[in-house]
């Protein structure tokens, strides 16, 4: 099952900041949902192969045409924090 | 200082290429450099909601191409994946590449160290999408904010991982060489390090001689060019020796080659290490490569350098060194044959035509081009035929090598060929025997002292009435001739 | 004016309607009636208008775009259109203009089209019932103590409340059939890529559909054949042509032979559902079709596969929500720490909780356990499916275990995923579905019937649908909304 650290771990992995209590809260819930979800353990998938695509579709490729691309303002208007014709983010520190 | 003899280096290097095509890997954005940055993005390389990517084709084909070239096994399906970590340059915080199932694997390149040439297995090469820029308003480590820009976001990109058979530095910026000149003459990628089409990371680790089992190994990243490769190695393989010496263990982590400084600093801990969580990409479907296009292309595929340069010192009996700039590109080299194929095969004893050929290209057409445009020359006005034209008119004497190299500037300037210059311009020497003792007769007249110098020993007097022959000629006289002739009046007199 | 859309168009075509008095109608009951119901995020009325204008001039002048020219319908918040702010019912989005249409928007603009607005949505797609919207919640216009299902709740009850005469969705699990169900109205799920997902915000990308909701069948017809076909921006997209819909309608069910599911009559389903069914069934035959019973193992094991695949698929899609470049922000000291704070804050528990759990699936150590179980799972729901359907045409059963609920009834994440154990396995193996309403409770609370078919067999499930539909009078009862 889940513990205190796995929970750490995997909210940093996701970027989500969470308290404490929420993280205690999480790691119940999450423990509680996977009990249930453990049952798949029962059945029997030997030989079977995974289903990653539900339509039985291959070789979808395009030409290498050049298509216009959207104007900058466009691109940049939803930006939180613009800087001219950058997107524009807090400092990054390396781990 | 080498590396003491007691560690055996292990290297492997992780090769990111840029592929030319003209739209980006799964959009069809332009991809052409240097525009204004985030004027060359749409939804979906920008990672906007709701987007799905597209394969492009002409990537898998030089994928598949490049591939063929290794010698890799192309992978009958093979798949895309997500791969995911968080950074700022990458849009949807995963990256579209390929995990499981890449496009192809097994294959393997022959580089040539120290006079002998050894074979480095190629584990896997797949496709992937770049991600954009960051630049940093200061350095990464005190800047306050960084910028964003997408314009890169999407390009394809193909990465190929060398198995680490690598044993020195030497022969790492030999693989790099030698990888980089395939991916120019396959046409995939541009090959430029500088503005980043072709990037390197190498893994190194050391391990005490006969050991079978590999050491810890360290990351390199930022190794933009040959010298960084080599230098950087050089430098990272005498620190982990001398942590060993000293019994200290290597962590395995990510550092950075600091060029200015000559030394490599810690990135990050790769024992933090990234947790990808790769699936198979559920927007893009599988590809079952036909069989028959895979076989399409390999018929295609051009001659690899290594090949060329081979076949142009046993074909043509160039030197190895004249080979090796020949088939510094591919139309270069294509340039070369054409220029000897339309000058045609030497005639009787005279096998000198090739190198004649080549001695021009490397001397005088050469130096007529831009560097850095390796189509220039297709563009130029000389063509192969015009050159070999250019050539035989020496050849048979009509005119002369200095008066030749005047007119291959002519030739460049106005695109005329030859025959036309010379013929416009009086420029065939003269190689008349009459008129040319006619001259020669008068300026031994109007010379009588450096005839008496010449009579004393004084040979270069003989230069001077050359030259003087040479001057009432307007340099169009035949040089050996006038020599002949000279000297043939001086005896007599 | 709360008519169908063919007769909408009908009325257009004699004159004695236009889709600007229409459009009006439709917009003057929203601004009257939808607070209370809350199905709408956004209402465009300028736009509207417009839309509307252009297509009374084409009437006018003798030259309709098609069937649905003029018809005004509402989207789920969750489809992207261009200028017109697309929340996904999360504060992550709340301001978020898209730059672009989703290719089925397009299609609907190029079709006449009116559209009236952005309906209300569990966040980001995530639930059953409408309530996890960070706005409002929507309310089910039969009982407005209850809810309307989820996650495509607003359009469900845009339509059930006469508050757009068609509206889309999407549904994953259920969000389509599910809600339609709850809401008394027709919901359609098409085979997993009939329609485009382009500019359909990504929820789990191997199950999501966008589909209809309509007031009856044909509505459903007209508004699927709209959208369906192969899109070149969806590599998962179908090129199988589109057949017309409509021609196929009256067929009926006489000579098909339909499928009972042993695994979908559960205890602890609500007894009159259960019984609701049953008696469709009984119409059914009585119309020509012949009944069979057949298994479906794996259903039990359905919900679990699926909400390992969902939220893993989730987690990933939802990974670009970041703060840099479009969307919600938070402020923080350095990059990371902004990140986590404006992703803590856009989203709310339930899209959290799952995000946690799809990112534990996938991480290292844990993926063949999970995800890779799921997925092999997932391969023996489809086969059984193809099983079934070499013996049977069609498959019949509930929508849902249960009637409407009341709001926050069902707090416990576990008990609400249960509201999808009928639909999750139509969506695992992508085949199309659809909800037809087939009663009503005690209370009066709809009942949905549920009808699946053979991939891109949209029109025999269609047809089957549309003769059920003749025969029984639930078409003609509507909520009384005042």
């Amino acid at each position: 099952m889940i513990d205190r650290k796995d929970v750490e771990h995997v909210a940093r992995l996701t970027r989500l900041a969470l308290t404490e209590a929420e993280l205690e809260r999480m790691r119940e819930q999450l423990n509680s949902i996977l009990a249930h979800l453990d049952t798949l353990r029962l059945v029997d998938t030997t030989g079977v192969e995974p289903t990653s695509h539900a339509v039985d579709v291959v070789n979808v490729m395009r030409e290498d045409e050049v298509e216009p691309c959207f104007p900058q303002d466009a691109m940049l208007g939803n930006a939180p924090d613009r800087s001219g014709e950058f997107f524009r983010v807090p400092r990054i520190i390396e781990e | 200082m080498t590396t003491p003899e007691r560690y055996e280096v292990v290297i492997g290097l992780e090769v990111h290429a840029q592929l030319r095509t003209k739209s980006k890997m799964f959009c069809g954005c332009t991809t052409t450099f240097g525009a204004p940055p985030n004027s060359q993005t749409c939804p979906v390389c920008q990672g906007m909601p709701g987007v799905l990517p597209v394969v492009n084709r002409r990537a898998v084909e030089f994928g598949i191409r490049t591939a063929l070239a290794f010698s890799c096994r192309v992978n009958p399906a093979c798949r895309f994946a997500r791969k995911h970590y968080y950074y700022p340059d990458m849009p949807k915080n995963y990256q579209i590449s390929q995990y499981e199932e890449p496009l192809a694997e097994d294959g393997f390149l022959e580089i040539e160290v120290d006079g002998g040439a050894r074979t480095i297995g190629i584990q896997r090469l797949h496709l992937e999408e770049d991600v954009g820029k960051l630049l940093h308003e200061g350095t990464l480590e005190t800047a306050q904010a960084s910028l964003v820009d997408f314009n890169r976001s999407g390009v394809a990109l193909m990465e190929t991982v060398s198995r680490p058979e690598l044993r020195s530095p030497e022969e790492a910026a030999a693989y790099l060489r030698a990888f980089r000149a395939v991916l120019i003459f396959l046409e995939v990628c541009d090959g430029n390090m500088e503005e980043g089409s072709l990037r390197c990371d190498a893994n190194i680790s050391l391990r005490p001689r006969g050991q079978t089992e590999l050491g810890t190994k360290v990351e390199i990243k930022n190794l933009n060019s040959f010298r960084n490769v080599q230098r950087a190695l050089e430098f990272e393989a005498r620190r982990q020796a001398q942590a060993l010496d000293a019994g200290e263990r290597i962590v395995q982590e990510t550092r950075l080659w600091e060029a200015d400084r000559g030394y490599t600093r810690s990135m990050r801990s790769k024992e933090f290490a990234h947790d990808y969580r790769y699936f198979p990409e559920p927007d893009l479907v599988p590809l079952r490569l036909d069989r028959a296009w895979v076989d399409e292309i390999r018929a295609a595929l051009p001659e690899l350098p290594r090949a060329r340069r081979q076949r142009f010192v046993t074909q043509y009996g160039v030197p190895a060194y004249d080979a090796e700039v020949l088939t510094q590109s591919r139309a270069l080299a294509d340039y070369y044959e054409a220029s000897v194929q339309a000058w045609g095969s030497s005639p009787g004893n005279r096998g000198d035509r090739p190198k004649t050929v080549s001695n021009w290209i490397m001397s005088e057409l050469l130096a007529a081009l831009p560097g850095d445009d390796e189509l220039a020359i297709q563009r130029s006005p000389i063509t192969p035929a015009r050159l070999a034209g250019l050539l035989r008119l020496i050849e048979d004497g009509t005119i002369s090598g200095k008066i030749a190299k005047d007119v291959f500037q002519k030739m460049l300037a106005s695109g005329d060929d030859a025959a036309a210059i010379v013929g416009r311009e009086g420029l065939t020497q003269v190689a008349d025997e009459a008129a040319l003792s006619q001259i020669i007769v008068s300026v031994m007249a109007a010379n009588p002292k450096a005839i008496d110098d010449f009579k004393r020993g004084k040979k270069a007097a003989k230069g001077a009435l050359v030259g003087q022959v040479m001057k009432a000629t307007g340099g169009k006289a035949n040089p050996a001739l006038v020599n002949r002739l000279l000297e043939d009046k001086l005896s007599k007199t | 004016m709360h008519r169908p859309i063919h007769e909408l168009t009908d009325a257009y075509r004699r004159g004695d309607l236009t889709p600007t008095a229409v459009a009006e109608s439709y917009l003057a009951r929203i601004a009257a009636l939808d607070e209370r119901v809350g199905a709408y995020l956004t209402v465009v009325r300028e736009h509207a208008l417009a839309a509307a204008q252009e297509s009374e001039r084409r009437w006018r002048a003798g030259a309709p775009l098609g069937p649905l020219d003029g018809a005004p319908l509402a989207l789920k918040d969750v489809l992207c259109t261009r200028g017109v702010r697309t929340t996904c019912g999360s504060k992550m989005l709340e301001a978020f203009v898209p730059p672009y249409d989703a290719t089925v928007v397009e299609r609907l603009r190029a079709a006449g089209a009116v559209v009236l607005g952005k309906t209300n949505l569990d966040e980001f797609a995530m639930g059953s019932s409408t309530e996890h919207s960070a706005f409002h919640p929507t309310r089910n216009p039969w009982d407005l103590s209850r809810v309307p299902g989820g996650s495509s709740g607003g359009s469900a009850a845009a339509v059930a409340g006469g508050l757009a005469a068609g509206a889309f969705g999407s549904d994953t699990g259920g969000s389509i059939r599910q809600p339609a169900a709850f809401c008394g109205v027709v919901g359609m799920k098409p085979t997993y890529g009939r329609v485009s997902r382009y500019g359909l915000v990504a929820l789990a990308s191997s199950l999501d559909q966008i589909g209809p909701f309509a007031q009856d069948v044909e509505d459903t017809a007209l508004l699927l054949g709209a959208i369906a076909g192969h899109d070149r921006r969806d590599s998962t997209s179908i090129a199988a042509p589109v057949p017309d819909y409509m021609a196929e309608l009256p067929r009926g069910v006489d000579g098909l032979t339909l499928g009972l599911p042993d695994e979908y009559f559960i205890d602890g389903m609500d007894p009159e559902v259960e019984r609701a069914v049953r008696e469709a069934i009984d119409v059914l035959r009585g119309l020509g079709a012949r009944i069979e019973r057949v298994s479906l193992p794996t259903t039990r094991h359905s919900l679990a596969a699926y909400y390992i695949i969902l939220p893993a698929e989730a987690s990933s899609n939802l990974a670009r929500y970041d703060g840099v470049k479009y969307g919600l922000r938070v402020p923080g000291r350095d990059l990371v720490e902004m990140e986590s704070r404006t992703r803590a804050a856009g989203f709310g528990a339930e899209v959290r909780r799952r995000i946690m759990l799809g990112t534990y699936a996938l991480s290292a150590g844990y993926y063949d356990a999970y995800y890779g179980k799921a997925q092999s799972v997932r391969t023996l729901v489809r086969r059984e499916f193809g099983a079934a359907f070499a013996r049977v045409d069609l498959i019949v059963a509930p929508t849902t275990p249960n009637v409407a609920f009341k709001h926050g009834e069902k707090e416990d994440p576990l008990s609400m995923y249960l509201n999808d154990v009928f639909t999750i396995p139509g969506n695992l193996s992508g085949i199309p579905g659809v909800s037809v309403p087939c009663g009503f409770s005690g209370a009066g609370l709809p009942i949905g019937l549920q009808i699946l078919g053979r991939p891109l067999d949209e029109a025999r499930v269609l047809r089957a649908a549309y003769a059920y539909e003749k025969a029984t009078p639930w078409r003609a009862r509507r909520p009384e909304l005042v």
